[in-house]
C-alpha cells in the first residue's frame, strides 16, 4: 500500500482553531455559572450577616414594623416540618426504590412506578401544596405544619426513590450473585448487602432530598401557612416557618428593619442547605476513597 | 472412572435457555466425581460458565433464563420445584471471576455465611473464621487486619477471601467460575495451590480459560465446544490422547 500523499492531509491548523475555540467556551461557561453563584451568595452574605445576632435566632417573628423581629419560631418550625416530611416521605421511598432496583427490574409494575415517580418530579411544587389543601387541610379544618410536611413528602419521594434506585443498580451483579450464591435470600441480599454497598449514595440522595424541600415556598403557603407564634402544635394551626418568612418580610412589609431581617434568614437558608450539599460532598468522597 | 470414586453430580440431557428462547446449553450429560478437581475448559462463549451457573441455579436471578433437564446432586434433582435454593447453594459454593469482598471487615465478610446459616457461639464463630481463612492460606497475611475493610486486601487476596467465604458456609461442592482470570500470576499460583489443597475436603469444579492451569490442577476435564459437552476423560487422557478432533485442536492450539 502506498503512503497517502500530503495533499490529503487535513489542515492542521483549523484542527487547532477548534479545540481552542472549545476550550475558551467551557470555561467561558464554567466562569459564568460560577460567578452568578458566587454574586448569590455575595448579595446574600452583604445584606444578611448584618442582622445575625443571639436575639435574631432566639426572638420570634414579629408584626411588621415591631422591633428586635427574630426567626426562632420559623427556624423551629422550619426543623420540625422538614423532619416531618423526612419521616414520611423517606421510608416508602427508599423501599420502593429497593424494589426497583433489586426486584421490579423490565416489569411492568416497576416501569409503571418508575414513570409515576418521573411524572412526580416534574410536577411544580405549588400543585403539591394545592392538592394537600385540598385533601388535608379542608378537611382538617385548617392550616398545619403536618400539612406542610405532607407536601414536602410528596416532593422527596420521587427524589429519594430515583436516587436510591441509580445508586442500588451501580451496585455490580456480581455482588448480588456472591450473596445470593452464600445462601442469602433475595430481601437480604438486597438490603444487608447491596444497600450497605451502595449507603454512602443512599445517605447522599437523602440530604439533597432534604436540601431541596428545606427552601419549598410555594408548598407551605397553602399548608403551613406562617404564623408570629412559636409553634406549639404540629397538627393544628398556621405554622411558623423559614421560607414563608422571607416572603413575607421582604414582599409584605414595608419596613426596612423587616427587609434585612428577610436577607438574614435568607442567608440561614443558604447556610443551611450549603451545609447539607457539602455534608453529601464529604459522605460521598468518604464512599470512594476511605476504603 | 476408578473403583474408590463416588459421583457427586449427576447431570442428564440439561439444556439452557437465554431470555428469548435463544438456547445456549445442548443435551449436556456428565459424572461429576466426588472429592476430586474437574476442570471445564472451552472457547469464549461455549457454554462452560452457564453450565455451572446450573449447579447453584444462580442464573434464575436473571428474568427469562430457563434450565431443563436433571441435575442429580447425591442422587436428588436440585431442578425440582421443591429444592429449597438457599439450602442448596449453601451445600453449593461459588466463587466468581472478579473478587467480591462484601462491603466490610475481612472478618465479618468470614463470618457472613456462618452467622447466616448456624446458630454459633462468638468464641465459635472467631474460631473457625480462623479455620476458614486458614483453609483459604490467608490467615497469615490479614490475622492482623482482621477489621479492616475486607475491600483494602490486594486483588488474590480478595479472592482467597471468597474462598475463605464460601468455605465458611460449610459446602460440600466448591463451584469455581475461572477464578484466576482477574488476578495476577503469583497470586495465580497461590489459588491454584489452594485449590490442590480443597479437593481434600470439597468436590471441586473449574471452569478455566487457561489449558495449563487445568492440567496443572485438575484430574478430570470437560471440554465444551457450542454448548455440548464434546469430551469428558480423566484430564491426563484429554490432554495426551483425546478422542474428538475438536478437542486436540482446542488443546493444541488451534482455535478458541
Amino acid at each position: 500500500m502506498t503512503t497517502i500523499p500530503l495533499n490529503k492531509r487535513r489542515g492542521l491548523f483549523r484542527r487547532k482553531l477548534v479545540d481552542r475555540i472549545v476550550g475558551v467556551l467551557s470555561v467561558a461557561a464554567l466562569v459564568l455559572a460560577i460567578g452568578g453563584m458566587a454574586w448569590i451568595l455575595w448579595t446574600v452574605f452583604a445584606r444578611g450577616a448584618s442582622v445575625l445576632s443571639w436575639e435574631f435566632f432566639v426572638n420570634p417573628s414579629k408584626p411588621y414594623g415591631a422591633l428586635n423581629a427574630g426567626i426562632g419560631n420559623a427556624l423551629l418550625g422550619t426543623v420540625a416540618i422538614t423532619l416531618g416530611a423526612a419521616a414520611m416521605g423517606i421510608p416508602p421511598a427508599i423501599l420502593a426504590g429497593i424494589y426497583l432496583a433489586e426486584f421490579g427490574k423490565g416489569t411492568k409494575l416497576g416501569n409503571a412506578i418508575r414513570f409515576a415517580a418521573n411524572v412526580m418530579m416534574g410536577m411544580p411544587s405549588v400543585v403539591a401544596g394545592l392538592f394537600v389543601y385540598a385533601v388535608l387541610v379542608i378537611p382538617m379544618g385548617g392550616f398545619s405544619g403536618f400539612a406542610g410536611s405532607v407536601a414536602l413528602a410528596f416532593l422527596m419521594f420521587p427524589v429519594v426513590l430515583r436516587t436510591t434506585e441509580d445508586m442500588l443498580l451501580m451496585v455490580p451483579d456480581s455482588l448480588r450473585e456472591s450473596a445470593l450464591a452464600l445462601g442469602c435470600s433475595r430481601a437480604r441480599t438486597a438490603l444487608r448487602i447491596i444497600c450497605r454497598s451502595a449507603r454512602g449514595g443512599l445517605v447522599t440522595g437523602i440530604l439533597l432530598a432534604i436540601a431541596r424541600v428545606s427552601g419549598e415556598t410555594a408548598p407551605l403557603l397553602f399548608t403551613a401557612l406562617w404564623s408570629d407564634a412559636w409553634p406549639k402544635n404540629y397538627f393544628t394551626g398556621p405554622t411558623a416557618n423559614l421560607p414563608v418568612l422571607i416572603t413575607e418580610y421582604a414582599t409584605n412589609s414595608p419596613f426596612e428593619e423587616q427587609h434585612a431581617a428577610g436577607w438574614g434568614a435568607s442567608l440561614v437558608v443558604t447556610l443551611l442547605v450549603l451545609a447539607l450539599n457539602i455534608s453529601c460532598r464529604i459522605i460521598f468522597k468518604e464512599k470512594h476513597h476511605g476504603r | 472412572m476408578d473403583a474408590d470414586e463416588t459421583i457427586k453430580i449427576s447431570v442428564r440431557n440439561l439444556n439452557f435457555y437465554y431470555a428469548g428462547g435463544h438456547q445456549a446449553l445442548f443435551g449436556n450429560s456428565i459424572d461429576i466425581p466426588a472429592h476430586r478437581i474437574t476442570a471445564v475448559i472451552g472457547p469464549s462463549g461455549c457454554g462452560k460458565s452457564t453450565h455451572l451457573r446450573v449447579y447453584n441455579r444462580i442464573f434464575e436471578l436473571y428474568r427469562g433464563q430457563r434450565a431443563e433437564g436433571e441435575v442429580r446432586i447425591d442422587g436428588k434433582n436440585i431442578l425440582d420445584r421443591d429444592v429449597d435454593v438457599l439450602e442448596l447453594r449453601r451445600k453449593v459454593g461459588m466463587i466468581f471471576q472478579k473478587p467480591t469482598p462484601f462491603p466490610m471487615s475481612v472478618f465479618d465478610n468470614v463470618a457472613y455465611p456462618m452467622r447466616l446459616h448456624f446458630k454459633l457461639s462468638k468464641s465459635e464463630i472467631a474460631d473457625r473464621v480462623e479455620y476458614a481463612l486458614r483453609g483459604a492460606s490467608l490467615w497469615d497475611e490479614v490475622k492482623d487486619k482482621l477489621k479492616k475493610s475486607g475491600l483494602a486486601l490486594s486483588g488474590g487476596q480478595q479472592q482467597r477471601l471468597c474462598i475463605a467465604r464460601a468455605i465458611a458456609a460449610e459446602p460440600e461442592i466448591l463451584l469455581m467460575d475461572e477464578p484466576t482470570s482477574a488476578v495476577d500470576p503469583v497470586a495465580t499460583l497461590k489459588i491454584e495451590d489452594l485449590v490442590l489443597q480443597l479437593r481434600d475436603k470439597f468436590t471441586v469444579v473449574i471452569v478455566t480459560h487457561n489449558m495449563q492451569q487445568a492440567s496443572r490442577i485438575s484430574d478430570y476435564t470437560a471440554f465444551f465446544y457450542k454448548g455440548e459437552i464434546v469430551e469428558f476423560d480423566k484430564t491426563e487422557t484429554i490432554f495426551t490422547n483425546p478422542s474428538h478432533k475438536k478437542t486436540e485442536e482446542y488443546i493444541t492450539g488451534r482455535f478458541g
